[in-house]
């Protein structure tokens, strides 16, 4: 594959690197602790162009192709903290590409171009109490009364969620229908109603704000319906590429950086007289991480790649089986991947890599969720057998 | 007004620099925006953005076309011109390229002459002065702060001395160099800023918009020739050679043995 990185997607490399090791990595110890990262943060990210980078001009962003949001993934990496990385890409793609794709210019105006400004932050809610990879099976409901919905039921695991301005809600809008009655709702946090029943306490990420929501007799404006009504389902599927998409590419990014890492510590730590990286033992099991890294990132490339020639250059609205597929793949290999590389660097490390004062230890914990966010491993393969025709 | 800023591209200060033979290898080298000059087009911003007093600023830079990379990095920043003359970047003297930038300033004039106060390759320091002394204009080097006019008829420069900050009142146009200290929240001033206007401190990120607005900005090219500069190189390099690598020091017993080593083996008393 020719390079896809011009010298625009370079000189915004460039800009989201200087963000990344200069506003983020001096802090995210701190909002590690703190379980939360400021909201300014947003409002910076917003400002650099780095939330809106591949939306249109029009939608308030930076009207470039995905591989300007691939390398502001890859670059953001260089916070330190997969905590306050997924707070931002849930911002800019996942709880807002389908605004994009479906919303109306009164949506538009009034929730995504504040979201890619990063003055409203986003969270998308679909996982519930009783529901999570069956997205059919969710209970949430919005019942059509005059002008508006009025929603009953409970999110939970919405990144974001303590402080968001808005989310993008997965909810039943005809609740016997299956996948047929699903709708999105763009649903304001202020509205009465509208409660964070509570923070919730992770294994990692720790620096993002977690939260479950409920929802009683919430009235939501219909003209705050994305798209059609009963079309969710299918929307949140094309909804999840980009976040499939965008978290493959960062947690390959971030593997990377967490072997070139390793391997600096290992050329200082002594044991039985030499450094550690030169037994041979160590060097085969880096090689083969290292290979399994460049081959995510291969996988992931190609699928950002057809990912980027179907919307970007033949516009097609919704995307091929094929597309579909290879991102699915791209996500299953980087999660077990970005896992091979974490647990074998921590084993690197020793006692030292148990330590929360050393880097691994947070990577470790961090990385475990690309096996279950976004869609869980085994979905990724029902999705590929699906489209396989097994 | 019209000001006009000097950047050069430089080995990135944050890699190790390899040498080969008797002269650094620069291939496959990474290079940036030399920080002086990046804090210079920042005042430069700065001094825009808060006036109103300036019309266009124009960074000139001078190398080979792969140049063009680090000068739209200037113009994603938010100038609004490139220059590029095309030359030998690596080879040029602080003569030869105090010549060039003199006669840009010639056809460009400006009313203000930006420059970092050196270059972090060579870390010359003289091109600035040389140009002021052959265009025969103020100098005022090292501002640490700046403060610009209202009528743009003067700009006041402040420079860390021993014990404080020295000001001097210059009237433009003039050559102005910069210091890291320009770069902080509140160096820079104008009649328009606001009482309490403070930046983030450092040079700005260019925005993505920033830097899909610079692939519109104009960059002129042009040849030395074009500008009708006579290059001799007055200084020639005849060899390169890294510093002698530091021996492992040693605990000595008694201030008697200390003392007698600084006599008789370092011979510094």
């Amino acid at each position: 594959m020719s390079q896809p990185f011009t010298e625009e997607h370079e000189l915004f490399r460039k800009t989201v690197r200087s963000f990344a090791e200069k506003e983020l990595l001096p802090n995210v110890d701190q909002w590690e602790e703190d379980e939360l990262f400021p909201d300014e943060v947003f409002k910076r990210a917003g400002e650099l162009g780095i939330l809106g980078a591949h939306y249109p001009e029009e939608h308030g962003g930076g009207g470039g192709d995905y591989w300007f949001s691939v390398a502001k993934a890859e670059e953001l990496v260089r916070g330190g903290s997969a905590g306050v990385t997924m707070g931002l890409l849930v911002q800019s793609d996942m709880a807002t590409p389908c605004i994009s794709d479906l919303g109306s210019k009164e949506q538009i105006e009034e929730f995504l171009k504040p979201a890619l400004a990063g003055e409203r932050i986003a969270a998308l809610g679909v996982s519930e109490p009783d529901a999570g990879s069956d997205v059919a099976g969710i209970r949430t409901t919005a019942r059509r009364v005059g002008d508006d919905y009025i929603v009953n039921g409970a999110k939970t695991y919405i990144t974001n969620g303590t402080r968001c301005g808005f989310v993008t809600l997965l909810c039943k809008t005809d609740p016997d229908a299956g996948y047929g009655g699903i709708s999105i709702l763009l649903v304001p946090s202020d509205l009465p109603g509208f409660t964070v029943a509570k923070k919730l306490k992770k294994l990692g990420n720790h620096a993002s704000d977690t939260a479950e929501l409920h929802l009683e007799d919430v009235k939501v404006p219909a003209r705050y319906l994305l798209g059609q009504e009963g079309q969710g389902f299918y929307y949140l599927m094309q909804n999840f590429q980009t976040e499939r998409l965008i978290a493959a590419v960062s947690a390959t990014a971030g593997a990377k950086l967490t072997l070139d890492r390793s391997v600096a510590y290992g050329r200082d730590r002594m044991a039985f007289g030499k450094p550690i990286i030169k037994r041979e033992v160590w060097q085969h099991r880096f090689v083969d991480l290292y290979t399994l890294n460049e081959a995510a990132r291969a996988l992931s490339y190609d699928a950002v790649s057809d990912y980027n020639r179907e919307r970007y250059e033949l516009g097609r609205e919704q995307l091929s089986f094929d597309v579909v597929r290879k991102i699915s793949m791209a996500k299953l290999f980087v999660g077990d991947m970005a896992d091979r590389v974490a647990d074998e660097c921590l084993q690197f490390h020793g006692g030292m890599g148990y330590m929360d004062e050393c880097f691994i230890s947070r990577v470790w914990r961090d990385q475990r969720l690309l096996r279950i966010g976004g869609g869980t491993s085994e979905v990724m393969k029902y999705l590929i057998a699906k489209t396989m025709g097994f | 007004m019209k000001i006009l800023v000097t950047a050069k591209r430089v080995p990135d200060p944050e890699q190790k620099v390899k040498v080969q033979g008797d002269a650094i290898d620069l291939s496959g080298m990474n290079f940036v925006v030399n920080p002086f000059d990046e804090y210079a087009v920042e005042a430069a911003l700065r001094l825009k953005e808060s006036s109103g007093a300036v019309d266009e600023i124009v960074v000139l830079t001078i190398g080979s076309k792969d140049v063009t990379q680090q000068l739209r990095s200037c113009l994603a920043m938010g100038a609004d011109r490139g220059i590029l003359v095309e030359g030998d970047d690596d080879s040029l003297d602080s003569e030869q390229t105090a010549r060039i930038i003199k006669a840009v300033y010639e056809r460009e004039s400006p009313d203000l002459l930006l420059m970092g106060k050196q270059a972090v390759d060579g870390d010359n320091n003289q091109v600035a002065q040389l140009v002021a002394g052959k265009l025969d204009l103020p100098q005022a080097c090292f501002a640490g702060q700046l403060e610009l006019e209202g009528d743009a008829s003067a700009i006041t420069v402040g420079r860390e001395i021993d014990g404080g900050m020295e000001f001097k009142k210059v009237p433009l146009p003039s050559v102005v160099t910069v210091d890291l200290r320009i770069v902080m929240p509140t160096a820079v001033k104008t009649a328009g800023s606001k009482d309490n206007q403070e930046y983030a401190e450092g040079p700005r990120y260019a925005s993505l918009k920033g830097i899909m607005q610079a692939k519109k900005k104009k960059i002129d090219e042009i040849s030395v020739g074009d500008l009708g500069v006579e290059l001799e190189q007055w200084v020639k390099t005849t060899s390169v050679e890294t510093p002698p690598s530091r021996s492992a020091g040693i605990k000595v017993e008694s201030v008697d043995e200390l003392v007698d080593k600084l006599q008789n083996e370092a011979k510094v008393l």
